[in-house]
């Protein structure tokens, strides 16, 4: 039997097991949500666009699985764009429907027509522009493929309204080919032999793992590689979570914002073991004082992040989880009393702090969170400030419980991307830290909580500024703020009750002992604006050009 | 330092804005690039001259092959090759001039193509060396128009990249 091509896609996407969409309809994409309506798949109805690929960003990033959205062609289209750049530069696994003007119309800039594969192709792993209705099945199965193997990352699919009311025999593909594409998971037996020989070697080994632990679920493997070696362990931003926040082994996160104690690790260490991770500026300072007395290990699933930024003595190209099972028989226990001592007393030494006076202090917020949820919590965050604090305080004890945007850097993720998480995750305690910066670029899917029902609790952390950008200003510009002073501040704890949910606003500890535990234990959404000393500085920090050694308080 | 890369792609639509624009964004230089089908229908080749030291290299054919389009790389450049361009090269010729010309094209195992009253138009295929002093050659008599179609390359021997992107001994 024949069906239109938007119903062959509504059939592949429940082949594929879609759960939820994320969306926007649209004139052009009208077909396939015409054919939604039968389907068991439940669609998500955002308030913006950019919400709806961040929303499925957060659902892959709690969950692993491929998040979907959609939207319509021309503005519904390009509203996405954030959300994919966002999800690329994180390898994060999404396929993006859109749809397009008809075929007949493309290139005549027709109303409400992008481009929208020449605008994504610097940002997806792959896009398809369907021309053939029949080709649709196996362009899908092939999205999906791409979109989760090797490196995750987008695949966006553009689909022309014509084409997708066009009738084909519907089947789908149990098997594809891409002669193009075939990613390598098995490491090389040569390479993980020396690898073993260097780590057997060393003295003074250091960890350093980013979010390729998470993406191939390979916190246990990383765990036991740390306890049988003896090596202290550092994360990226995007590693966070894939290692034990409390385990004596765990540094912290490392570069810019890194506790002193992992950057000095990594600058005395005389192996450095990168899982996963990909050498990033924002990690390794001057690129010429970072790790200069270590040999280094880079395994990792992408070749082209091997030798990208740094020298790399063994190079081991796969799947981090893969490779560490092959690694870790070759490896025998060892304890290295001397470089633990070294590292406690840098622990001891310079520990991360900040002042307890001038009222209510951002950490301490965050301290709270980690203590009341017993780091339990899915943790999804915004960008700046708050973000670091997080980073730097809550110790994350399990893998995919920091949703956070790394590579981008993108204000506004955190509200859509909570309740991404917060619907992959039904039944657990998801809670949004932000700030009022970042809060504001977004907060229109304060409704899509509501509609959905998500008991989802929020925490504004309140500066009634831009602070990382101040921050930035006191730094380098001399204390020139520009810019960075909000002169309106909108009552947030009113705005939660417009949407009704309920409100609160803190402005002490003492409030916050008050407030905090009764919204954490509530079964409904709750929103927190929690007034913080609006002068604090993220610390440590490494100033531009400088190695991650040279870190100052500030 | 100059590379050839011969890179072979699947026949989709938009598979050279892939290449170009990550050379672009990635701050590649592109020296030359001629694209056609090979045999194969379904697959095209390309032949990218870039220019750079051995880690830009690297990075350009690892960031080349994170392309799902693109099927197979091989640096030329680092065997025995072949490589030839075309140029058609339209010159001033009077009716004086004209047996000059055609001595030149003879050496340069150029032919005349066409004649215009004050023209010549030939075409030589060689490689970069030979092409650029066939066009020193004919540059005193005055260059109209000239075209070049990009290098191409192959391996030499036995030794082939096939339409279906198998290498073979």
């Amino acid at each position: 039997m024949e069906i239109t091509a938007a119903e062959a896609l509504v059939r592949c996407l429940e082949e594929e097991k879609v759960e939820v969409i994320f969306g926007l309809p649209g004139g052009a994409i009208v077909p396939v949500y015409d054919a939604l309506y039968h389907s068991k798949i439940k669609h998500v109805l955002v308030r913006h666009e950019q919400g709806a690929a961040h929303a499925a960003d957060g659902y892959a990033r709690a969950t692993g699985r491929v998040g979907v959205c959609m939207a319509t062609s021309g503005p519904g289209a390009t509203n996405l764009v954030t959300g994919i750049a966002n999800a690329y530069m994180d390898s994060v696994p999404l396929v993006i429907i859109t749809g397009q003007v008809n075929t007949s119309q493309v290139g005549t800039d027709a109303f409400q027509e992008v481009d929208i594969t020449g605008i994504t192709m610097p940002i997806t792993k792959h896009n398809y522009l369907v021309k053939d209705p029949k080709k649709l099945p196996e362009i899908v199965k092939k999205a999906f493929y791409i979109a989760s193997s090797g490196r995750p990352g987008p695949v966006l699919v553009d689909l022309p309204r014509d084409v997708a009311g066009s009738s084909i025999e519907f089947r789908y593909p149990r098997e594809i080919v891409l002669r193009g594409y075939k990613p390598t998971y098995r490491g090389h037996p040569t390479k993980i032999n020396e690898a073993a020989r260097l780590i057997k070697e060393a003295e003074r080994p250091v960890i350093y793992a980013g979010g390729g632990i998470i993406n191939s679920g390979a916190a246990a493997e990383l765990k036991m590689l740390a306890e049988t070696i003896g090596a202290p362990v550092t994360n990226t931003f995007m590693g966070l979570s894939s290692f034990p926040g409390d385990h004596p082994l765990f540094l912290g996160m490392l570069g810019l914002h890194g506790t002193r104690y992992a950057n000095l690790a990594v600058t005395e260490c005389d192996l450095l073991i990168a899982l996963g991770a990909r050498f990033d500026d924002r990690v390794t300072g001057k690129l010429s004082s970072f790790a200069p007395q270590a040999k280094i290990i880079h395994i990792d699933i992408d070749p082209a992040e091997i030798g990208k930024n740094v020298r790399i003595h063994v190079p081991i190209v796969g799947d981090v989880k893969q490779v560490l099972q092959a690694l870790l028989p070759l490896l025998e226990k060892r304890e290295r009393p001397a470089w633990l001592k070294r590292i406690e007393e840098l622990k001891q030494l310079y520990p991360l702090r900040y002042e307890k006076e001038n009222g209510l202090k951002p950490q301490f917020v965050i301290e709270e969170l980690y203590r009341l949820t017993r780091g339990d919590a899915v943790v999804a965050t915004d960008v700046g400030q708050h973000q670091m604090w997080v980073a730097q305080y809550y110790r994350f004890k399990r893998p995919r419980s920091l949703i956070s945007s790394g590579g981008l850097g993108t204000m506004g993720f955190g509200l859509p991307a909570a309740v991404g998480a917060q619907l992959g995750l039904p039944g657990e305690l998801v809670i949004l830290v932000t700030g009022d910066g970042s809060f504001q670029m977004n907060m229109q899917e304060l409704a899509t909580v509501m509609e959905q029902g998500l008991p989802l609790k929020i925490f504004i952390l309140n500066n009634q500024q831009l602070g990382m950008v101040r921050q930035l200003q006191e730094v380098y510009c001399e204390g020139r703020y520009m810019a960075v002073d909000f002169k309106f501040h909108p009552d947030f704890s009113i705005l939660a009750k417009a949407y009704g949910m309920s409100g609160y606003t803190v402005r002490n500890e003492k409030e916050v002992a008050e407030v905090f535990p009764e919204v954490l234990a509530g079964p409904g959404p709750a929103l927190v604006n929690c007034l913080v000393y609006p002068e604090e500085n993220v610390s440590p920090m490494v100033l531009a050009g400088r190695g991650i050694h040279e870190a100052i308080e500030c | 330092m100059r590379r050839t890369l011969a890179v072979l792609v699947e026949n989709n639509p938009g598979v050279l804005a892939r290449v170009a624009g990550l050379f672009s964004r990635r701050g590649f230089n592109i020296d030359s690039l001629a694209v056609g089908r090979t045999d194969n229908p379904a697959v095209s080749r390309m032949t990218i001259v870039v220019e750079g030291d051995d880690r830009t290299l690297e990075q350009v054919t690892k960031q080349l092959h994170k392309l799902i389009d693109v099927i197979k790389i091989t640096d030329v450049t680092a065997e025995e090759y072949v490589d030839r361009e075309l140029v058609l090269i339209k010159v001033s010729a009077e009716p004086g001039q004209r047996s000059e010309i055609a001595q030149i094209a003879e050496i340069f195992r150029a032919r005349i193509v066409d004649l215009g009253r004050r023209t010549l138009t030939l075409e030589c295929t060689g490689n970069e060396g030979k092409i650029r002093a066939f066009e020193e050659s004919l540059r005193p008599y005055g260059i109209k128009e000239l075209v070049r179609t990009g290098k191409i390359a192959m391996l030499r021997g036995s030794r082939y990249t096939g339409g279906n992107g198998k290498e073979e001994e």
